[in-house]
Formats: C-alpha cells, sequence, structure tokens
C-alpha cells in the first residue's frame, strides 16, 4: 500500500515540475513578446549571461522587470487566497473579498489627495510620490488586518467571524475610498482611478526585491503550518482533536496573507480575482492535500496573471492595458465557469 | 484507570449544559453515554479530550491532569471521531496520515507510514484508501475516520454516534472490530449512542445522562425499565434476547 502511495505522491510532484516548466516557458514567451519581437534564443541567452546589451537591455530593464513582477505578484496573491480560504473554511475568501484591496485602495487615495502625491501629465497619468502612495497604502491594509484580527479575537477566532469582520471593514474602507475621490480634484481624481486599475507596469528590480523578500519568508512559514492546514479542512472539531490549536493557526494564517497581500497590493493596485481563481484552480487539478496546494496555487497563479499581462501589453500595442482590468474581465466569467463545473461533478 | 472524570461542568454562556459529572474508564472497557438528544453526551465527549475546555472539575488521563498538557500531548493520548467530519478534497490514505500529525512536525516518518497502514488493516479499508474522501459513502467515509483515530494510537477513542451513518449489517460489523481491537489492545473507548440494543451488545459500561447530569451509571445491571424510562420519558420492558437484555418500546 505504501509503495502505491508513494507512486501516487510521485506523480503529484511530476505534475507540480510541469507546471514550474511551463511557467518558465511562458515567461521566456512573455519576455520575447512585444512591440519588439526578440527570439526565444536571445532571450534565454541574455537572461543565462547576465548580458544587458542589445536586445539584452530590452530583456532586462523593459520586460523582465514586468514578467518577474507578474510572477511574484501572481504567487504571492494567489499564496495568499489559498491560505485564506483554507483557515477560514470559505471558498469566497481572498485579499479582494476580505477588503484588504479597499484598505490599500483607501490608503493610496489618501496619500494622493492629503499628500498631494499623484499628479498627471497629458499623454500618461503619472503617480508622482509613489513610494509615499507604497507606504500610506500599505499601512492602511496594514490597520484593515489588524481590526479583522481584533473583531476575531473578540469573537472567539471563529471562521465566519473573520470573513464578516474582513466584509464589514472593506465596506467601510470602500465608502473612505469614495469619500476620497469626492473630495479629490480632477487631477488627483484621476491618479486614484489609475492607482486602483492595478498595474505591473510600475515595477522595477527595488520594488520586486521588497516583494521577494516578504514572499518567500511568508511562503516559508505557510509551509511550516501545511499539516495544520490539512487539519483544519477536515472541520474545526476534527483538528482540535489532532492536536492543532486552531486559533493560533487562524491568526498567523490570517496575518501572514494579509501581510502578502497588502505588499503587493501596496505597490501594484488591485488585481482581483488572481487570489480566487489560483486556488480554486490548483485544488481542482491536485485536489486539496496543502503539501502541493501551497506549491501548485501560486504557481497556477503566477501563470495566469503572466499570461493576462502578455496580453494586456500586445493586444492594443503599442498602447499597455492595466493588467488589472483584464483580470476582473475575464477573471469573472472564469470564476463562474469553475463554480458551475464543480457543482456539476 | 486510564480516564478518570472528577466533578466537570460545562456551560455555554449561561446555560449549563454539563452539571458535575463524575465516571472512571478502566483499560479494555467500552464505555457508552446514553442519553436523549440534547442530553449534553457530545459536549460531554468533547470535554474529554478539551475539545471543549470544561469550565468546572477535570479530566485525568493516566493519572496527568489533562489541564497540565499540551493539546499536541492529548491528541497522543486521545482519538476523536467526529459524527459528522467535514469532508475535503484529500485521499483516504491522505486523512488517515492526519491522524498522524500529533507525531511528527515536518513531515511523517517510516514509523508513522507504518502505523497507518496497520491502522488501514485493522479496519480492512486498504481497496478504499488511494480513493478521494468526497467520493466515499456516508458509512465508508466513518470507518475511515475511525482508522484515522486508530492511527494516533490513542490509549482511549472517543466515538460520537459511531454507527449513526451505518446500515445494520455494517453497524454490528464495525461493533465486532471495534470490540476486538478495544478487548484486544491496552486501551478503552468512550463513545455516545442512540441505538440502546446496539450499545448493550457491545458495551462493557453505560452512564446515563438525563439534562446534563448523570442518572445512572454501570454495567448492564443498570439498563432497568425504570432507569430508561427516567432518561427517555417513555415507557419501555426489557426482555432477554440471544443472552442480551433488549429495550422493547411499549
Amino acid at each position: 500500500m505504501h509503495t502505491l502511495y508513494k507512486g501516487y505522491i510521485r506523480k503529484k510532484v511530476i505534475f507540480l515540475v510541469v507546471i514550474g516548466v511551463l511557467l518558465f516557458v511562458l515567461g521566456v514567451v512573455a519576455t520575447s513578446t512585444g512591440t519588439i519581437r526578440i527570439p526565444f534564443n536571445e532571450v534565454v541567452s541574455s537572461i543565462l549571461r547576465f548580458d544587458r546589451m542589445g536586445s539584452g537591455r530590452i530583456v532586462w530593464d523593459v520586460r523582465m522587470p514586468r514578467v518577474v513582477a507578474a510572477i511574484l505578484v501572481g504567487a504571492g496573491l494567489s499564496l495568499s487566497g489559498t491560505v485564506m480560504q483554507s483557515i477560514l473554511r470559505n471558498p469566497l475568501a481572498s485579499p479582494y473579498t476580505l477588503g484588504l484591496s479597499s484598505a490599500a485602495a483607501f490608503g493610496a487615495s489618501f496619500a494622493i489627495v492629503f499628500f498631494g502625491a499623484g499628479t498627471t501629465t497629458t499623454s500618461t497619468i503619472i503617480i508622482d510620490d509613489f513610494f509615499t502612495v507604497a507606504m500610506s497604502a500599505f499601512m492602511f491594509s496594514l490597520i484593515s488586518t489588524m481590526a479583522i484580527l481584533f473583531l476575531t479575537v473578540l469573537t472567539k477566532i471563529s471562521a465566519e467571524s473573520m470573513v464578516l469582520a474582513g466584509i464589514a471593514i472593506g465596506s467601510i474602507f470602500s465608502a473612505g475610498l469614495t469619500l476620497m475621490q469626492y473630495l479629490a480634484d480632477s487631477i488627483q481624481l484621476a491618479s486614484i482611478v489609475s492607482w486602483t486599475f492595478g498595474d505591473l507596469g510600475r515595477a522595477n528590480w527595488h520594488i520586486l526585491s521588497i516583494i521577494a523578500l516578504v514572499l518567500f519568508p511568508l511562503t516559508a512559514i505557510c509551509s511550516f503550518y501545511r499539516w495544520d492546514f490539512n487539519a483544519m479542512d477536515t472541520g474545526e472539531d476534527s483538528a482540535r482533536g489532532l492536536g492543532v490549536r486552531t486559533g493560533v493557526v487562524r491568526i498567523i494564517g490570517m496575518a501572514v496573507a494579509s501581510v502578502l497581500s497588502a505588499v503587493i497590493v501596496s505597490f501594484f493596485g488591485t488585481i482581483a480575482f488572481i487570489g480566487l481563481l489560483g486556488p480554486h484552480i490548483a485544488r481542482r487539478l491536485l485536489g486539496g492535500d496543502h503539501r502541493f496546494l501551497l506549491v501548485a496555487s501560486p504557481l497556477i497563479g503566477a501563470s495566469i496573471l503572466l499570461a493576462a499581462d502578455t496580453v494586456a501589453r500586445t493586444i492594443l500595442s503599442p498602447m499597455i492595458l492595466p493588467v488589472g482590468i483584464l483580470t476582473s474581465l475575464f477573471g469573472g466569467p472564469l470564476f463562474i465557469y469553475l463554480l458551475v463545473v464543480g457543482r456539476n461533478r | 484507570m486510564i480516564l478518570r472524570i472528577q466533578g466537570v461542568d460545562f456551560h455555554y454562556k449561561s446555560v449549563s449544559v454539563i452539571k458535575d459529572v463524575s465516571f472512571a474508564v478502566v483499560e479494555g472497557e467500552v464505555f457508552t453515554i446514553l442519553g436523549r438528544n440534547g442530553a449534553g453526551k457530545t459536549t460531554l465527549l468533547k470535554c474529554l479530550n478539551h475539545i471543549l475546555s470544561p469550565q468546572g472539575g477535570a479530566v485525568w488521563l493516566d493519572g496527568i491532569d489533562t489541564r497540565d498538557m499540551r493539546p499536541v500531548d492529548i491528541a497522543r493520548r486521545i482519538g476523536w471521531v467526529p459524527q459528522r467530519g467535514d469532508i475535503s478534497r484529500m485521499t483516504v490514505y491522505d486523512l488517515i496520515l492526519l491522524g498522524r500529525k500529533p507525531y511528527f512536525r515536518w513531515s511523517p516518518t517510516q514509523d508513522d507510514y507504518r502505523k497507518v497502514e496497520e491502522a488501514i488493516d485493522m479496519l480492512g479499508i486498504g481497496d478504499i484508501s488511494l480513493r478521494y474522501v468526497d467520493e466515499l459513502s456516508g458509512g465508508e467515509f466513518q470507518l475511515v475516520q475511525i482508522v484515522r483515530a486508530l492511527a494516533q494510537d490513542p490509549r482511549v477513542i472517543l466515538l460520537d454516534e459511531p454507527t449513526g451513518s451505518l446500515d445494520i449489517r455494517n453497524q454490528y460489523r464495525l461493533m465486532e472490530k471495534l470490540g476486538h481491537i478495544i478487548h484486544n489492545h491496552p486501551r478503552a473507548a468512550v463513545m455516545t449512542m442512540h441505538d440502546i440494543n446496539l450499545a448493550i451488545r457491545y458495551s462493557d459500561k453505560f452512564l446515563l445522562l438525563k439534562d446534563g447530569c448523570i442518572c445512572s451509571a454501570g454495567d448492564r445491571s443498570i439498563i432497568t425499565p425504570e432507569n430508561i424510562r427516567e432518561v427517555y420519558d417513555m415507557p419501555v420492558s426489557v426482555v432477554e434476547a440471544g443472552g442480551y437484555p433488549l429495550v422493547v418500546p411499549l
């Protein structure tokens, strides 16, 4: 029996490797695609040799930051969604549905209106003081997280209370965002709207290193709790009967998922549905075992966002669409499709 | 004595559910808690392994006060079989492997896999072990939950209505196997049950619970028409059938 089980595990590992390879191939294709097409071999050669001359300059300074951003942001949002759905036992939990995106958007608009961090040029909208906006968005996301955690501790840390607290706080920040938009002048309003689009075009190596420094340790923490997440999937009482401190795991999981998504949303704005689609597709393909889910879901989220961003960059070339528009446009119908397919299984 | 419960109280907000309950369970014993719906049977069971923390009294496990034990240490000694566990998208083998979670931190060891295999063999469910849990029937799922509890290698197994989703044939088969496992290993079982006659046949000791209080406790001799009428508030007669008392509603 153990041998059969080992074979079953091996198949899952092979599947993960295949997804990883596909993501790499997609990354090369995305880097090669654009207004100027760069052959695949040149892309791979530039990456491997750290060549920043000629087409290598486009690869390293223009395309790669965006491609790496799509991978890190997609992986981070998807991981965050997976953890939230597990600890809250709710398939609709994600940074977006729990109001973290609303809090970040409020924080960004607050900085634009009150700190004068937004401005505009004639052809494109530019956030003038990007780090002030990002910091403000991050601070308000953290406030939102703290409020959710505080309310859940106050109400005995049940999954239901966490979801309800998230929805309530998200609603308050949405109202705050509307107020900021009302108070803003036309230039500030344009900046706010531009920020909320969700755009990977803001990526640079500095921002990406910050995201990576947050993503990797938090992924390790999530991996540490993978068996606890599996136990919690079998029900609250079952998990407690297996010695899991469900309240503690829920608080840690929520804090990790929230900080991760807060950092991402603060830099790149609202990118909807990735935190839902990644985990749902991963569960459909590999089941609910978090040993694999916590790897598969980020890989799938990264692939979806990378594919979406590549389409956003090229579909109306030379104009580049913010990827947030595309994920919202196609994410909704795709999610409905997954729900219908899941229901008919 | 494996388990000693002394003066346990539990209340939800101001509603008292368990009132000053005391009893003891010894090795090799199948102990059944009987009572009407809402009598507090499941709550009492959950107090024994601190899924719910009693507000009064104490539970001793092998002479150790469970209030001084970490949840993981309790889970190494007490297995829990809920009436209805949540069904997740994982294989039967993965679910049973979770029973070894109290013993490992990062990954299961060879010893954990060996214990899982032993538990699977005990109830003979090897043929379904690589199926997904959400594809099982209610009865199969219940068996898997019991096997997971056995994989915990516990001193005590707590079972909340273990035969609730089984047909009559499988009810008797399961209780037969469970009795064999308890009587031939250094462990005990505490369970709640609605089917009095099934309980009488396979249990060594009984506790009759009414409104959170002990009405009566002891061996089969406490299964009398008077006690049953007291607990269930209905007239019955107790007749002899196949060497066992049989409770017949009047």
